[in-house]
């Protein structure tokens, strides 16, 4: 009984943090429409300043609480508002997550600046402690019963304060009300006299300082033994499945998910065996949240199509003609020839790994830059590919290469298939969910790659070549690349092409025309995996192996930005935005400490640049009219008509 | 799932009623459009015309009520399928392929039937109008020819049963009688043309039946004539007493926007 009551008070008091870190996140998507992936990083930020304020600078707690809570998270707020989001409003659901994630990488890297040299242990002790460090408690239901410490009854308040203040501001407040009417119409919001820009600044402010709070509050409980940014933002799952059990809208439905999955999490921590395996607590409380989101997001009813009633104001990207991606892949592949017999060993490396993430970029741009549909788990497809290709036909046949894009596609026609009758957003959310239940529960699995560092994966074969060389390789990736990109730009040509770029413009429209949006997303989500794969192929050949460190999270999200960065509706984007992601760690071990995270730096420049322009360098004006590009792929820009005054929101 | 009647209407909706939290936006809504017809839908803002062809399309479920084409339920089919059934529309917010050409538009459509040969996206343009601008990116086209390419599209799937959500907004009143023309030949060809429209004028020209909608309920339906005199109409549609102006003044309103609830 008394375990039975422990688990149930762990399991409230982190199913109450992840509610407010939840019911933020609902406030900030109704108010702008923006899914903030980064409320995780948020938190994380919040927990790292409070330890800087407490331990490091001995100010009162409280009052360490109150600056990070109440001044340091709504600056933060309005700050990204103004940089990030304030040009982006009313955008389409890829954009304003290529945003939120591009704040999520910003974040980061803030916090890998400031807090992560090791000379530190970031640990955070209880609130409430006696001066011999005992934890304050009280004991509930006598010797059988239960102790609550004094910190957790704090939490579970504030939880119930979050949520009743909440309730009542958004029914009773004029702002909250005004809030409330702002995401599903602000040109009407703005006739009746309230400015939309102040009420989403709002929207993000309330969001920001509810993460922040959950960040304060999680600290002492996840950060005994020293917080790490890393864990803190992973936390956010947990926030993320909360609110799609409330649909993104409900705010009593999201505390109940945040609860109940609090609960599930420590009653499995707590009653299933986990005294055979010491490691499986760790592991459940990650793969729990992961598991429970992808289920929620499979029960819950498919999103009917609902007509966007308003028109796209992109510049209409001119497509690649043939002779134009000829041009580009002879060019590639010459270039590279001559390089290959230029440059240096690492070099050399750093050039086939970036035409392998490049190729990996070209399946991003099939499925987000054509058909609009964000996967954040690309990184995992192309581990997948690399993985069967080192497990069969002796790790360096062609068989492997085609078995390895079978399988990849497969892969992804199967995570596809339960999610893609979702929404844009939920869809990104599965493919984050499958991401990391891939990285925790296979590429980190010692049964699967048994030494936890990488398998073997040999190169593929060339004919009249015993092994390939470095320099072989580079010139094998670059025609690889420079196919892909070949087949990139006829697929596009074709009428499957149209019909992509036309169910990405309208999908209501799409049906009216008798096409099931529904087949042509899992074809689109299957062959973009199956090139992922590809790129894997060729990635973890160069490098000799594969292994959890190739594919993670954050690596699959700052690859994405990158091409997004360059222009993701653009063949040399996505080679760019490879090359990118592999140049920048070999420049970081010539900088100095204060750059500690050179590519989520790049990655933070980049993503203020591409509010501004979203097509990304490649698509910039000044640049377009001066440079002729290799693959003559860059988008022409449009003079822009209003319709009705419809569009101006997105203007 | 019942097979098509030969004799039953093209187009059938039976007491459709749908609700957005505590508004009804329709309220036992029955109507039927006749193969070969032209069939009216006007109303004042707001009344539920948009929802009602989202119910008829799919895209937005009823909450009670039975849609049916050519005699077969098709309540609980999705619009892909409803769509290779016959139907098609156009929106009263623009829906089109933005950043693609105006033939592209049309090419999606046709070949999603599987028969898209040389010249046939070009052909169904200059139908509606529009032929001059095959080549034109849609998002530079004007508002009113790109609705025209909205109705190209639709008729890209050779529909049974065509909606047209305000198809004349944006449209001048010789380009206004053109369409009136050719709502009438489409009607020639066997289908059944379903027009939302404030141009009074036009629907009950080119209209045999007219159904008024107000408030989510269907408050008249009738010949253009018997709409014209109907008291109730004059009522719900002016707000005010019969007033021999009553085109002049119902057309007027073809400017102001309507804004349906979502």
């Amino acid at each position: 009984m008394s375990t039975f009551l422990a688990f149930t008070v762990l399991g409230i008091v982190t199913g109450s943090i992840y509610g407010i870190l939840a019911t933020g996140l609902v406030v900030t998507y109704n108010t702008t429409g923006v899914f903030n992936f980064a409320q995780g990083a948020v938190g994380a930020v919040a927990a790292f300043s409070y330890w800087q304020l407490w331990q490091q600078w001995h100010w009162p707690f409280l009052l360490a609480i109150v600056v990070v809570v109440f001044v340091e998270a709504p600056l933060l707020a309005i700050g990204v508002e103004f940089v990030l989001f304030r040009r982006i409003h009313g955008a389409s659901v890829e954009r304003s997550l290529m945003m939120s994630l591009g704040l999520l990488v910003i974040l980061l890297g803030v916090a890998t600046i400031f807090w992560s040299s090791t000379d530190v242990v970031r640990s955070v002790p209880s609130y409430f402690t006696q001066s011999d460090g005992t934890v304050l408690s009280v004991r509930l239901f006598g010797a059988n019963g239960v102790t609550i410490q004094y910190q957790q009854i704090m939490v579970v308040v504030m939880a119930a304060v979050v949520a009743v203040g909440l309730g009542v501001f958004l029914r009773k407040v004029r702002l909250g009300v005004a809030m409330r009417a702002v995401v599903d119409d602000p040109e009407l919001v703005a006739m009746a006299g309230a400015k939309p820009h102040r009420l989403s600044r709002s929207g993000w402010a309330i969001g920001f300082m509810l993460a922040a709070l959950a960040g304060v509050l999680l600290a002492p409980i996840v950060g005994q033994t020293g917080l790490t940014a890393d864990q803190l933002t992973l936390l956010a799952l947990n926030g993320f499945a909360a609110a799609v059990v409330g649909r993104l809208r409900n705010l009593p439905m999201t505390f109940v998910g945040a609860l109940a999955l609090g609960l599930i999490t420590q009653y499995c921590v707590g009653y299933l065996p986990g005294h055979i395996n010491p490691g499986l607590a760790s592991v459940l409380t990650e793969v729990i949240p992961v598991a429970f989101l992808f289920v929620v997001l499979l029960v819950i009813p498919a999103a009917r199509l609902a007509p966007a009633g308003r028109l796209s104001v992109r510049p209409v990207p001119r497509v690649v003609t043939a002779r134009q991606s000829a041009a580009g892949a002879i060019l590639l592949v010459a270039g590279m020839a001559v390089l290959a017999s230029m440059v240096g060993d690492t070099a050399l490396a750093t050039l086939s790994q970036g035409l392998a993430f490049g190729i990996v970029g070209l399946s991003l741009v099939l499925l987000v830059g054509y058909a609009g549909q964000v996967s954040l788990c690309q990184l995992t497809f192309m581990g997948i590919g690399a993985f069967t290709m080192g497990k069969t036909f002796g790790n360096h046949s062609w068989w492997g290469l085609v078995l390895a894009v079978a399988v990849s596609g497969a892969v992804g026609a199967a995570v596809a298939l339960p999610a893609i009758r979702l929404r844009g957003l939920y869809l990104a959310l599965a493919t984050f969910a499958f991401g990391e239940v891939m990285f925790s529960a296979f590429f980190s699995n010692s049964s699967v790659i048994s030494d936890g560092t990488s398998i073997n994966v040999g190169r593929v074969p060339l004919p009249f070549a015993h092994s390939v060389g470095d320099r072989a390789m580079l010139v094998e990736v670059a025609v690889a690349a420079a196919l892909c990109a070949i087949a990139l730009g006829a697929l596009r040509r074709s009428a499957y092409g149209r019909r992509l770029v036309a169910m990405s413009d309208s999908p209501a429209a799409y049906a009216t025309v008798g096409l099931s949006p529904v087949r042509t997303k899992m074809l689109v989500f299957s062959l973009s995996a199956a090139m992922a794969g590809l790129g894997g192929v060729f990635y973890a050949g160069q490098q000799g192996g594969i292994g959890p460190n190739d594919v993670q999270f954050i690596t699959s999200l700052t690859l994405l930005l990158f091409v997004c960065i360059w222009g993701v509706r653009t063949l040399t984007g996505a080679l760019l935005g490879g090359m990118t992601q592999a140049a920048l760690p070999v420049f970081q071990t010539h900088l100095p400490h204060s750059l500690a995270d050179v590519t989520g730096l790049a990655a933070g420049i980049g993503i203020v640049l591409l509010a501004r322009h979203p097509e990304g360098i490649l698509g910039m004006e000044w640049l377009t009219s001066r440079v002729r590009l290799p693959f003559g792929d860059v988008p022409a820009a449009q003079p822009q008509l209003l319709y009705d005054g419809e569009v101006a929101r997105a203007a | 799932m019942p097979p098509e009647h030969s004799d039953a209407p093209a187009l059938e909706v039976a007491t459709v009623s749908v609700h957005f939290g505590g508004v009804a936006a329709l309220t036992d809504v029955s109507l039927r459009a006749e193969a070969g017809t032209v069939t009216g839908l006007i109303g004042p803002n707001g009344a539920g015309k948009t929802t009602l062809f989202n119910v008829i399309t799919g895209l937005q479920r009823p909450d009670r009520g039975t849609v049916y084409l050519g005699g077969a339920d098709v309540t609980r089919m999705g619009t892909h399928r409803r769509a290779r059934r016959g139907l098609a529309r156009t929106f009263q917010r623009l829906e089109l392929f933005s950043t693609l050409s105006a033939a592209d538009n049309v090419r999606v459509g046709l070949e999603a039937q599987g028969r898209a040969p040389a010249g046939a996206a070009v052909g169904l343009l200059e139908r509606v109008g529009v032929g001059d601008d095959a080549a034109a990116p849609v998002s530079s086209l004007p508002t009113g020819s790109a609705r025209l390419v909205e109705l190209a599209r639709a008729l890209s799937t050779d529909p049974k049963v065509l909606l047209l959500d305000e198809p004349c907004s944006g449209l001048d009143d010789r380009e206004t009688e053109t369409l009136g023309r050719l709502l009438t030949s489409l009607a020639g060809e066997g289908r059944a043309v379903v027009l939302v429209e404030h141009d009074t004028d036009l629907v009950l020209r080119v209209c045999e039946t007219v159904h008024v909608l107000d408030f989510g309920q269907v408050i008249a339906s009738g010949p253009p004539e018997a709409i014209r005199r109907d008291p109730v109409v004059q009522e719900a549609y002016l707000g005010r007493a019969p007033d021999p102006t009553f085109d002049a003044a119902a057309g007027g309103a073809t400017t102001e926007r309507e804004r349906e609830r979502p």
